[in-house]
């Protein structure tokens, strides 16, 4: 292997944290999608706007909103460490915070196009056929939105796998815990004759970005095959 | 008995219809385009709210505005046929069809295998629905809604889509389904040929308004037909009861009044129920015992009224012995002959110009109530 093993910790420590940040992610994305789509109420504007403002915040500023809600003396933070023993800080599962946040506006995003595309009769016609709100749900729009999930899912996984900003800010940068790929790049040009490592990290990125790109691409053209579409 | 009243404003469009249907029986909608025919059935399902109605299914009922019953869709045990059949395109022929028959009380009257032989579906249970040809969605759809046990069916111009060879294609199986389950169907049209091999009770509705309702023949005397199906289209629709083969012709012979008429129509068994449609335009009209004529059916009766159909010609109403034909003359045959009521008059019409559909009666114990 030509990675050196904090270089090859930086890879699986950045695939750890992107799934774990798309695990959590997914079904609140999913929930949004459906909601900012279907349902018109008060605040929609503003809830949808909330939901895009990590696209548009510079990404120490969502690192520096997390420290405060989910610090050892936030809010949140001190929660759940008192309830359920989570500490966030300094740890992947804050990497893993950090980046769901900042990639949750793509994968809503991808999910709102492709729900937008299921066609409302459908459900109707499963309506009349005696499928109750819960039950169309799991068995049509849900199918039918699969592309817009695995799209969404495998976006935000390789934008996650590249999230520099808000990890930093929040979780800090240690080896082995926190210093994922992009983190460990960046400290890699900041150390002499780290030239080559940083090269060398630069090239797992583009190789992961354009892997996810890529394998997203191919799983729509699969389902819209599937579907006959 | 299925009895519907509704009332429902949408922008400047107002739905105001009430009609009832004995049951078993197919109830034809039958409108021009945008009249709220759809709109109306898409009340009965309950996936629009009305402003104002109740819909009931013999002693169930669905909705009741005044004391705040509106039972959900998917709990009306309504079957729906959708103009666009609606198939679920990530799901097989074979699981479309059963999605209904899974989420249908344990109770049921009729088997996946039952409905395949019924629809012809057999061969095309593995097919993605995206394979199908158009006439082959819709009975997918038809077999998908009847499985669901439905205690009625809502078809909502299920043919509308197809064109004329699809439309023979599907139309032998709705046929089919009225005569051997005793499902109630509501049939929403704009093609009247379609309702005349189709329903046995039609509902002619205008902007919004049911205009007028009742058999298929009294329906097709109605002056409010001439309006939606144009003046060609006019003329008696009578039920009458095939006598046998006449040998020397080979034509059909078929009971209508008092009279008989000889028609070209195949495969027919002697007692059976045949629709005819005689078209105003067809009919001359004699005031004596005509002879030595080519025309191989004439029937003797008494006009009954005389109306203007415009400035030309005249529609004169022809008792045939308690059923009522209907023939197109000129307003100077109305002057020459002196037609008027009470007249005796001979109605002759060529067998070619006959146009016929079999029919049989549906059977007397209708499936909602035995399952109710």
């Amino acid at each position: 292997m030509w990675l050196s093993s904090s270089e090859g910790e930086a890879l699986s420590l950045s695939l750890s944290v992107a799934a774990r940040s798309v695990v959590l992610s997914l079904p609140l994305a999913i929930l949004l999608a459906w909601v900012l789509t279907r349902r018109r109420f008060l605040g929609h504007s503003l809830l949808d706007a909330f939901v895009h403002l990590p696209l548009v915040l510079p990404p120490v500023v969502v690192g520096y909103l997390l420290l405060l809600l989910f610090g050892t003396r936030g809010p949140i933070g001190s929660w759940l460490e008192r309830v359920l023993g989570v500490e966030l800080i300094f740890t992947r599962n804050g990497a893993a915070l950090a980046t769901a946040v900042m990639s949750f506006p793509l994968m809503v995003r991808a999910m709102r196009i492709s729900l937008e595309n299921v066609d409302r009769g459908l459900e109707e016609a499963a309506r009349t056929l005696g499928a109750g709100a819960i039950d169309r749900f799991a068995t049509i729009t849900l199918p039918l939105m699969l592309p817009g999930i695995l799209a969404g899912a495998i976006t935000a996984f390789s934008a996650a796998l590249g999230e520099f900003g808000a990890v930093i800010t929040f979780v800090s940068n240690i080896p082995g815990e926190t210093r994922t790929l992009p983190l460990a790049l960046y400290t890699a040009l900041q150390t002499p004759g780290g030239d080559t490592a940083a090269a060398r990290l630069a090239c797992i990125s583009l190789a992961l970005g354009l892997g996810g790109l890529l394998l997203s691409e191919w799983f729509a053209r699969r389902v819209r095959l599937l579907l006959g579409r | 008995m299925l009895s519907v009243t509704v009332k429902k404003r949408r922008g400047s469009f107002a739905l105001d219809a009430s009609f009832e249907l004995p049951t078993p029986g197919v109830v034809a909608l039958f409108g021009r385009s945008g009249c709220g025919k759809s709109t109306l059935v898409n009340v009965i399902a309950g996936l629009l709210d009305a402003d104002a109605g109740r819909v009931a299914l013999d002693d169930t009922v669905l909705l009741d505005t005044e004391r705040r019953i509106d039972v959900p869709p998917e709990r009306r045990r309504i079957g729906y046929v959708f103009q666009d059949a609606r198939l679920f395109p990530h799901l097989s022929v074979a699981a479309n069809l059963k999605y209904g028959e899974r989420r249908a009380p344990a109770r049921r009257y009729v088997s996946l295998d039952g409905v395949a032989s019924l629809l012809g579906l057999g061969s095309l249970m593995d097919r993605r629905t995206h394979e199908l040809s158009g006439g082959e969605r819709q009975r997918v759809a038809i077999g998908r809604a009847l499985l669901s046990q439905p205690r009625l069916l809502l078809l909502d111009e299920p043919l509308a889509s197809l064109d004329a060879a699809r439309r023979e294609e599907v139309l032998p199986y709705l046929e089919t389904l009225r005569d051997q389950l005793a499902i109630p169907m509501v049939y929403v049209s704009h093609n009247f040929d379609e309702v005349l091999r189709l329903a046995t009770y039609v509902v002619l509705m205008g902007s919004g308004k049911t205009m007028a309702q009742g058999g298929v023949g009294d329906m097709s005397l109605n002056a409010g037909l001439r309006s939606i199906v144009g003046a060609d289209a006019v003329g008696a629709t009578i039920d009458g009861r095939v006598l046998g083969m006449d040998a020397s012709s080979g034509l059909m012979r078929v009971q209508v009044g008092h009279g008989e008429l000889k028609l070209q129509a195949a495969n027919i068994t002697v007692g059976a129920k045949l629709r005819v449609q005689l078209l105003a335009r067809d009919l001359i009209v004699a005031t004596q015992a005509p002879q030595h004529l080519s025309v191989r059916n004439i029937l003797a009766g008494v006009v009954t009224t005389v109306t203007s159909d415009d400035a030309e010609s005249d529609l004169v109403a022809i008792d045939i012995g308690g059923t009522l034909i209907m023939a197109r003359v000129t307003k100077a045959a109305t002057r020459e002959l002196a037609l008027a009521a009470g007249l005796p008059v001979w109605a002759l019409v060529k067998s070619v110009s006959l146009r016929s559909h079999s029919f049989t009666a549906p059977p007397a114990i209708s499936i909602a109530s035995r399952d109710a």
